[in-house]
């Protein structure tokens, strides 16, 4: 954080159109992320955020648009370029090996050898360090994946993201298939990178996680920017609209319902809601 | 960065022992309830094919003493090689959850390859057991090739592979169908009559456990070094020490007839090879990854093409070379080499050892116990004079026992947290 000041974007695009056909699934799409900073990109399904992540990792190269990374401009041509460039992606599905431990998945691909043998004494520290700097609680490196939490999955998993010492990491819906507390603790997680003077891009459908954790919120709506809000200045409601299009929708309409109707015990339901998910 | 510099208190523990929850095993009593612990939990290990292999000696030596005398033994020790040394292989591709089926036929055309250009053509043996291992790689290659290419199920190419194979087997071996190695042939002394020297064979024994204890010794100092928990001079010595006297009792029984065969020792050797390479080397954990994942390997930028290729390959030079342990150890080659029930005895021993059927779990030395259970079935009932008819059956049987531990432990290590 010493060398960027905080004003300068890490990742920066500007006019990102991509067409699918006929289909515009970009338009003049303008996005940009700043070291130790959190952007929660959201948007309903289809509103282009898949494709926008997508170009961002390197997936697929958007039409028109330019792309500035670390000040200089880039086109991102590929995965692996992306990951060169210093942008990590943890996909949805952690894609990791159950039957191997936390240390083979960390440095599965880049492990570290001596003499051509695997040099597991040296995986095995920098798996710690890495984890303590991440305030993971995992408690053996040595047990496999498979009798790991889901949180702990999704901590190996940015983890191993962290090992090519990236400047953006992207998170896709990290909270997806967790349960209360460990939803808690991969917020913690995205919080400790950003102390760590990293830019986070936040893709979530939870309105909660985002208001938690995010410092800005872009808003996609059918290829196009439909807002951006800084979460001190916002209420989830105003977010919800712009992600909706409309003041009055669904989820305004079913909130409005249950303020007017306080003869059904809400705390109940929301018990049962947390249960099913467990 | 904004994270303050840790000024760590907890320094003096190891960075692994650090977690409160983590239930470390101190010294050599913790390591006993470790192991302990572990096996109540279903984390078998080799321990089901060890006990099964006591169970079957113990009734064999209870029905005929003969069993266990060191004639018997030594005899146990070569016939297990040429199957063992296929299995090695069927260990690889099993790791990867594929399958090569067409093991026996591959062995059958070494085999042939060997012995007609040995015999035939007055080649030398090396020239001979060169073509042959090369024939060997060559079908394994061509498994990966198609296997990468056209994303064929390994089952269906290697059934394949299995009549064509044959079907060269016999074109090769041409209108004589047999074709007999001479005894004084270096290949056939080299299977049945050169034993290493007893103060050799102890000397190797103490030689490994040695290096096996200081290369130990020197990887608990690294982890002391570097902040981790290194097991205790106490326990490398009983566990390595316990391997050792294993080991010598071993080279002593068998010394007291013949002793260890250079083939036998050929085939141990192998089998710690194939372990290292799978344990301790990148393309190893890329082979378990493979096993365990394909698709998060292949994102963490394995080259999982090289991979299927290569196992491939291996299988199929394993297979090799036991066709030419085996033709050594007969002295000849028919038509029937590595038919019958070769194949399905090299695929069962591999599963009988303990690696599993559906990838990413098991280990090189599951070629070695479970040869060793399939063979002394097979030695145990022909001393008894019971013919082929109960020697299927009871392999069978044992087979199936191994499939149901497998799935059992495999229960259990899911409900304990291990799977």
């Amino acid at each position: 954080m010493t060398t960027t000041s905080p004003a300068q974007p890490v990742l920066s695009m500007t006019g990102i159109s991509k067409r699918f056909g006929a289909v515009q699934a970009l338009k003049d799409i303008d996005f940009d992320v700043r070291p130790g900073e959190v952007v929660a990109l959201v948007g309903d399904n289809g509103a282009g955020k898949s494709t926008l992540v997508k170009a961002i990792a390197g997936v697929y190269q958007p039409d028109e648009g330019q792309v500035t990374f670390d000040g200089a401009n880039v086109t991102i041509t590929s995965p692996a370029e992306a990951q060169r460039l210093g942008i990590a992606t943890v996909f949805q599905d952690l894609a990791l090996c159950d039957n191997l431990d936390v240390v083979a998945n960390l440095f599965l691909g880049s492990e570290v050898t001596g003499r051509g043998m695997l040099d597991e004494v040296a995986m095995e520290k920098e798996s710690w360090r890495l984890l303590r700097e991440l305030s993971a609680k995992i408690p053996s490196v040595r047990i496999p994946i498979a009798s790991l939490s889901g949180g702990q999955r999704q901590t190996v998993a940015i983890a191993r993201s962290l090992l090519g010492k990236p400047k953006v990491v992207m998170l896709d819906e990290p909270t997806a298939a967790l349960g209360v507390a460990q939803t808690a603790e991969v917020l913690n997680l995205v919080e400790r990178l950003r102390e760590n003077g990293l830019g986070v891009i936040l893709i979530s459908h939870n309105m909660s996680d985002v208001m938690a954790v995010a410092d800005r919120v872009v808003v996609l709506r059918l290829g196009r920017n439909n807002g951006e809000f800084r979460v001190a200045e916002t209420t989830s409601q105003e977010i919800i609209a712009a992600i909706t299009g409309a003041t009055t929708n669904a989820v305004s309409e079913r909130a409005a319902r249950r303020d007017s109707a306080p003869a059904t015990p809400p705390t109940d339901e929301q018990d049962h809601a947390t249960e099913e998910h467990q | 960065m904004s994270t303050p510099p840790t000024t760590d208190p907890t320094m003096a523990i190891p960075a692994d022992r650090q977690d409160e929850r983590f239930l470390a095993d101190e010294g050599l009593t913790g390591w006993v309830k470790g192991s302990i612990s572990r096996l109540r939990s279903g984390d078998l290990g080799s321990l089901p094919v060890v006990i099964g292999l006591i169970l079957i000696w113990g009734v064999f030596y209870f029905l005929n003493d003969a069993f266990l005398s060191s004639r018997n033994l030594v005899n146990l020790t070569l016939q297990m090689v040429p199957t063992g040394t296929i299995a090695i292989g069927v260990v690889l591709v099993l790791l990867l959850g594929e399958i090569d089926l067409s093991v026996g036929s591959v062995s059958g055309l070494s085999g042939a390859v060997l012995a007609v250009g040995f015999v035939n053509h007055g080649w030398t043996s090396g020239m001979a057991v060169g073509l042959a291992l090369l024939v060997g790689v060559a079908i394994g290659v061509i498994y990966g090739l198609l296997f990468n290419r056209y994303g064929v199920p390994s089952f269906v190419i290697t059934l394949a592979g299995l009549l064509a194979v044959l079907g060269l087997q016999i074109k090769v071996l041409g209108k004589d169908g047999t074709i007999n190695l001479a005894f004084t042939s270096d290949i056939v002394q080299f299977a049945s009559q050169k034993f290493v020297p007893d103060v050799v064979a102890y000397a190797l024994v103490l030689l490994a456990v040695g290096a096996a204890i200081l290369a130990k010794l020197a990887q608990g100092r690294r982890r002391a070094a570097a902040g981790l928990s290194a097991a205790p001079a106490s326990v490398v010595l009983v566990r390595t020490g316990l391997l050792g006297l294993i080991l010598l009792l071993a080279v002593y029984i068998l010394g007291r007839d013949r002793g260890v065969s250079y083939m036998v020792l050929t085939f141990i050797a192998l089998v710690v090879l194939t372990d290292l390479l799978v344990r301790r080397t990148r393309w190893g954990r890329s082979v378990m990854a493979v096993g365990g994942n394909v698709e998060a390997a292949r994102r963490a930028g394995i080259n999982v093409k090289r991979i299927y290729l290569t196992v491939f390959a291996l299988s199929s030079f394993f297979a090799a070379l036991g066709g030419i342990f085996a033709a050594a150890r007969l002295a000849s080659v028919s038509q029937s080499s590595g038919g019958a029930d070769t194949n399905l005895n090299a695929i069962a021993a591999a599963v009988i050892g303990g690696t599993s059927l559906f990838g990413g779990r098991g280990s090189a030395y599951s070629a070695l116990l479970g040869i060793l259970v399939i063979q002394s079935i097979s030695n145990g009932l022909g001393l008894l004079s019971l013919d082929t008819s109960y020697r299927f059956m009871v392999t069978g049987g044992v087979l199936l026992l191994a499939v149901i531990i497998d799935s059992l432990s495999r229960r259990s290590r899911a409900a304990h947290g291990r799977a």
